[in-house]
């Protein structure tokens, strides 16, 4: 009685080790279903959602959206972007606040969103860029909006 | 008999008990098996253990603090880092709460999307359990053949929220974004695609003799225990409890779905083991049921710019991968929280853990952690 099933155990542990080892043994013949790619070499296109990073868009003629309001700053849970605003003097004399400098902290940033969905025209977005490493750390530190740029003629 | 040393000796009064003739080993914080920065410290008696003194404490980030000076619609992000495998269920749970608070009612399409995101989440969170313990076991072909499918969730995640693994997709009021044009068609591959490789895992290692006996009758927890513990998830309804919130308390359309609760009697590893497998099925067929019928209209209720939460404690919980998820929010009327206290799963499935692992050998403790499928930044918050 014992030795009867000393041997059935013997015998499903064989069987049940070789439907395992089948399986392997396809894959290990079917290198189409090969699931890994080499990184660097190749790049899969990332979807356009993808939150890589944030940047302010320009336009052709070196032209931004922001208008200096801090939204994304008041939005942001980690302090990762800082607004400088100066005082533009128009033709008439009248002094009007604008964007001096758009201080981004990559270094803090987590990726939440939540910048993008405050700024009410859109003036900045998620960008594709993942590989941010560098061998200084005071490099994550940008500035994003490019020299020399303004604001679009009729955004308020 | 294993006799100490006299090197070992002097470790022994590190042992809660204090008693001599048993060896005291640590296990972390650096140890692959625990998946993390756990620190056990086992005392053994030969290879029997005799006591699991589970040391937290090195990956606190204060998030419950932190979360005090953040805003309503800020602190949910944070919750992604806590258990980073359900993340898009502990969002939802924040989500819940703060409409609770405000009394919001959130549109159909976006309850909807977050039922489906979070089931494809619990079936991401186990195909990783799943791999992740079988190599805890020694069997490491299941890792690959895991990550396989979850890759494919983790692509329609990306290109849906934006993000793999920390999404913070779910915002009071719905959901940040509306779905992909090419969601619902990507989550019928995927599932197609799945029901031909469930098989296959059942035959690599569920039907495999060595793995059975290793998980079988190893690490048991009764039922009584299970409740006195604390327990939930997987874990509990291994032991018979019917501890589903999204049965027990159906939040979101969840009581309008057709799903089994998963409970096992076996009470053992093994039992845990089938309740995570049977649940996975269960998920595909709520994604299933809701793909085709998501509603039309908007994703997102009209909220105010500046969230303020009247006066009142509000406290909503949901079924994670590993069990009850809770968030207690106390607001004393102003834009920040007053006290924020998030209830996890894995802090009181680890609490088990000595419980079941004592009178076992050494070698079954890996197992039984597994089993219970902890998240390291669960626990400790």
């Amino acid at each position: 009685m014992f030795l009867k099933k000393y041997i059935s155990e013997i015998w499903r542990a064989v069987k049940s080790l070789l439907k395992g080892m089948k399986l392997t043994g396809y894959y290990f013949t079917h290198h189409k279903e090969i699931i890994t790619q080499n990184y660097p070499e190749v790049k899969q296109p990332l979807p356009e959602r993808f939150r890589g990073e944030v940047v302010l868009i320009h336009d052709e003629n070196n032209e931004h959206a922001c208008t200096g309001c801090t939204a994304c700053e008041l939005a942001c849970p980690n302090g990762t972007i800082k607004i400088i605003t100066k005082f533009d003097v128009s033709a008439e004399g009248k002094k009007k606040k604008a964007l001096d400098t758009f201080v981004y902290h990559l270094e803090l940033c987590t990726m939440c969103n939540l910048c993008i969905e405050a700024c009410p025209t859109s003036a900045i977005k998620m960008a594709q860029n993942f590989e941010h490493s560098v061998f200084n750390r005071n490099d994550l530190t940008k500035k994003l909006n490019k020299p020399g740029s303004k604001i679009r003629e009729g955004v308020e | 008999m294993y006799r100490t040393t006299n090197i070992l000796e002097s470790n022994t009064q590190s042992s809660s008990l204090g008693e001599t003739g048993y060896m005291v080993i640590n296990v972390g914080p650096q140890h692959p098996a625990t998946h993390g920065v756990l620190h056990l410290v086992i005392t053994l008696s030969g290879e029997t253990i005799i006591n699991v003194e589970p040391h937290l404490g090195y990956i606190h980030r204060s998030i419950e603090k932190m979360c005090e000076s953040l805003t309503y619609r800020q602190f949910i992000y944070t919750t992604s880092r806590m258990d980073y495998l359900s993340s898009h269920i502990n969002n939802h749970c924040c989500a819940l709460s703060v409409e609770k608070g405000l009394q919001i009612e959130i549109p159909d399409r976006a309850k909807y999307i977050r039922i489906i995101l979070d089931e494809l989440t619990r079936l991401a969170s186990h195909q990783l359990w799943w791999g992740a313990m079988a190599m805890d076991i020694g069997a490491i072909t299941p890792f690959f053949y895991a990550f396989r499918e979850r890759e494919m969730i983790n692509d329609i995640m990306e290109e849906t929220c934006g993000a793999r693994l920390t999404m913070n997709y779910m915002v009071p009021g719905g959901v940040m974004f509306d779905l992909h044009a090419n969601f619902q068609k990507r989550v019928k591959e995927f599932i197609a695609f799945f029901k031909t490789k469930i098989d296959e895992y059942d035959e690599i290692l569920t039907g495999n003799v060595i793995f059975q006996n290793r998980m079988k009758g190893v690490g048991i927890l009764s039922k009584e225990d299970a409740i006195s513990y604390g327990c939930t998830g997987p874990t509990a309804r291994g032991s018979g409890v019917n501890c589903d919130v999204r049965k027990l308390y159906p939040y979101e359309i969840y009581n309008n779905i057709q799903f089994d609760e998963i409970t096992a009697t076996g009470c053992d590893s093994f039992a845990r083991y089938e309740v995570r497998m049977k649940e996975m099925m269960q998920s595909l067929s709520i994604v299933e049921q809701l793909i085709d019928n998501i509603p039309e209209g908007d994703f997102q209720a009209k909220t105010k710019a500046v969230l303020k939460l009247p006066k009142g404690e509000f406290y909503t919980r949901v079924e994670t991968a590993r069990g009850e998820f809770g968030v207690y929010i106390v607001s004393e009327g102003a834009t920040t929280p007053y006290r924020i206290k998030f209830r996890s799963p894995g802090f009181s499935n680890l609490s088990a853990l000595n419980h079941m692992a004592k009178g076992s050998k050494i070698g079954d403790l890996v197992a039984i952690m597994g089993s219970i499928d902890l998240v390291i930044p669960d626990i400790d918050r």
